[in-house]
C-alpha cells in the first residue's frame, strides 16, 4: 500500500500560509530558493518559527541565517481520515517534522516517499515547491 | 511555595445533563440545565451565584447565564483561552477568587453541542486558514489538535518504546469502567484489545479507539468556601491543590507541560503521587493518559505503557484506577468537565466504579495545562 505522500501535482488543497511582518523574510527567501531561519543578532540563537523576541536573551534584533537544507525526520503522522472535506481523494498523506542539521524543527511534507517508507531518523534535504507567485513551500526529499 | 489555597475552598455541587449525539437543545439550555442541577445538588439558590467561569471556546455569554439565574451582582467572571484543556485551571482561578474574597459562590460550567454543532476534530472548525502561527503547520496538512498530539505520540513511542497496543489498554480499561456507568455513551458495549488494534487509523499512530467521543451535553461545578461547604447538602470535596500551566519550555514533541507543572503542583499539595487513590486524566487521545502518568510522576518515563498494559489503571485491581466513569473515550467528551465531575464523585463515594477509601482524588484536565487534587473532609 505504498502511495506517493506528495506528488507535486496531487497535493491536497491545504491552506496557503499567510505571511506576517514577523516572518515575511522567511517566505521571501524561499521564493529565491533559500531556506533561512531567524537568528538573534544579539546572542546568535536560532528561532523557528520566527517570532518577535529572542526567548534566550530578550533581544528584538534579528538576522536570517541560511540553512544547509539537510536534516532528519524527527517525527511524523499519517492522516487517513478526511478531517476536512476537501481532502477526500488525497488520503492518506503524511506530515513530517524535520530536524535541520543546525537544530531547528521544521514542519513539512516529503516528496517521492511513500507514507509506509517514512522512519524517524531518515536523512532528508530541502526542495522548493512553488505554490503560487507569492508562496514557495520548503518540502523535503530523501537524501 | 504557596499553600494559600490548601483546603480553603470546596466543590459543593456538581451537575450534568444527559449525553447524546444530538441534544436538540441550545448550548445555553445545556449549560443552564447543568448549572441548575449543580446548584440543586449543593442546596444553593441560583440567585446566590456571584461568580461564573467557563472555557474561552464556550459559546454562551456569562451575562445571559446570569440573567437566567437571576444573579443580583455578578462580581467575578472570566474564561481561559486555549482549547478544551482548561477545566482545572478554571478551578484554580475560581478558588483564588473565593480565597481573596472577590466572590462567594462561583459556578464553572460548560455547555456544548460537540457532535451536532461545532466538531472539534474537524479541520473546518479548528483550522485558521494559514494565519498566525498556523502558517507553519497548516500548509503541510496539520489542521486539528489531534495532528500535533499525534506528532508527540509518535516521537515518544520512538524514544521510550511505548506501543500502540499499550495505548489500546487505556481504551480497554476505560471501556470496562463505562460498562458500569449507565450515563456513558458506550454503556453496554464492550471493547477488546483486538477491537482497538483492528480499528481504522484516523491520524496514525491514533486508531479510532484512541480518539475521544464527540458529545452534546453540559456540566457544572459549584465552588464555595470550605467553611460554607460544611453546612451544605453534600460532603465537600476540598480543593487541596489546583494549578495551571499555559506554556512550558521543554523538548518539542516530547515534554508536556505536566513535566513543568508537576513539581510545583505536588509541592502545593504537600503529598506525593503515590498518595493519590484515584485519578481522572484528560483523554482526548488515549496515549496522553500514558504520558500524563509519566509526566506527573505516577510512574517513570517509559513505564506508562507497561503500567497500563498490566492493568494498572483498571478499577478492578489496578494500582491507580484512572477515568473511572469511562472518560472522554467511553463516557462523553465534555472537555474535562467529565473528569472534574467524576473526581468529585470519587470523594463523595458515589461513582459507578467507586474506589474504596478515597482520601485524595486527582484530576488532570489536559496534558498538564491544569491539575487539581481533591481531598475528603475529615
Amino acid at each position: 500500500m505504498t502511495t506517493p505522500t506528495e506528488g507535486q501535482t496531487e497535493r491536497p488543497p491545504f491552506p496557503a500560509p499567510v505571511p506576517t511582518e514577523d516572518n515575511q523574510p522567511f517566505w521571501d527567501a524561499l521564493r529565491e530558493g533559500r531556506l533561512v531561519v531567524q537568528e538573534c543578532a544579539s546572542c546568535g540563537g536560532l528561532v523557528h518559527p520566527p517570532r518577535p523576541m529572542c526567548p534566550e536573551c530578550g533581544s528584538f534584533d534579528k538576522t536570517w541565517r541560511e540553512m544547509s537544507g539537510r536534516g532528519e525526520v524527527y517525527s511524523y503522522v499519517v492522516t487517513h481520515q478526511a478531517i476536512h472535506p476537501s481532502y477526500n481523494g488525497h488520503l492518506p498523506y503524511a506530515t513530517v517534522i524535520v530536524q535541520l542539521e543546525e537544530g531547528p524543527l521544521v514542519t513539512t511534507n516529503l516528496v517521492e516517499v511513500g507514507v509506509d517508507e517514512i522512519e524517524i531518523g531518515m536523512p532528508v534535504e530541502v526542495t522548493y515547491v512553488p505554490l503560487s507567485e507569492e508562496v514557495t513551500l520548503p518540502l523535503f526529499k530523501r537524501r | 511555595m504557596s499553600t494559600a489555597l490548601r483546603n480553603r475552598v470546596a466543590i459543593a455541587g456538581i451537575g450534568e445533563t444527559d449525553y447524546s449525539r444530538e441534544s436538540g437543545r441550545s448550548e445555553m439550555m445545556l449549560a443552564l440545565q447543568a448549572i441548575k442541577a449543580a446548584l440543586d445538588d449543593a442546596g444553593i439558590a441560583p440567585s446566590e451565584v456571584d461568580g461564573l467561569m467557563t472555557w474561552r471556546v464556550d459559546n454562551t455569554s456569562e451575562a445571559e447565564i446570569a440573567a437566567n439565574l437571576g444573579v443580583k451582582d455578578l462580581a467575578w467572571f472570566g474564561d481561559i483561552n486555549q482549547a478544551g484543556n482548561v477545566g482545572a485551571a478554571l478551578v484554580a482561578h475560581a478558588s483564588a477568587a473565593i480565597v481573596a474574597g472577590l466572590a462567594n459562590v462561583v459556578v464553572i460550567y460548560r455547555g456544548m453541542n460537540g457532535r451536532s454543532g461545532a466538531r472539534y476534530g474537524r479541520g473546518e472548525v479548528t483550522g485558521r486558514r494559514g494565519q498566525g502561527g498556523s502558517a507553519f503547520t497548516e500548509p503541510f496538512g496539520l489542521l486539528t489538535p489531534q495532528h500535533g498530539l499525534a506528532m508527540t505520540a509518535r516521537r515518544r513511542m520512538h524514544e521510550f518504546g511505548t506501543t500502540s497496543r499499550q495505548f489500546g489498554y487505556v481504551a480497554v480499561s476505560e471501556r470496562e469502567h463505562a460498562l458500569r456507568n449507565p450515563r456513558a455513551t458506550f454503556y453496554g458495549k464492550p471493547l477488546t484489545i483486538e477491537d482497538h488494534q483492528e480499528s481504522r487509523l484516523i491520524v496514525d499512530p491514533f486508531h479510532l479507539y484512541d480518539c475521544c467521543l464527540e458529545t452534546d451535553g453540559g456540566g457544572a461545578l459549584v465552588l464555595v468556601s470550605a467553611e460554607r461547604a460544611r453546612d451544605l447538602k453534600q460532603p465537600p470535596a476540598l480543593i487541596r491543590a489546583a494549578a495551571q500551566a499555559g506554556y512550558a519550555k521543554g523538548r518539542a514533541f516530547v515534554d508536556t507541560s505536566a513535566a513543568a507543572l508537576a513539581p510545583r503542583f505536588w509541592e502545593h499539595a504537600g503529598v506525593a503521587p503515590s498518595d493519590v487513590d484515584v485519578a481522572q486524566i484528560y483523554d482526548h487521545f488515549a496515549p496522553f493518559v500514558v504520558f500524563a502518568l509519566e509526566d506527573y510522576g505516577f510512574v517513570e518515563r517509559g513505564e506508562g505503557g507497561p503500567f497500563v498494559e498490566s492493568g494498572g489503571i483498571r478499577w478492578d485491581g489496578g494500582m491507580l484506577p484512572v477515568n473511572t466513569s469511562g472518560g472522554h473515550l467511553s463516557e462523553a467528551y465534555l472537555q474535562g468537565m467529565n473528569q472534574l465531575l467524576e473526581g468529585v464523585r470519587q470523594i463523595r463515594g458515589t461513582s459507578t466504579a467507586q474506589v474504596e477509601k478515597v482520601n485524595l482524588s486527582f484530576v488532570d484536565t489536559g496534558i498538564g495545562t491544569g491539575a487539581l487534587l481533591l481531598e475528603r473532609a475529615s
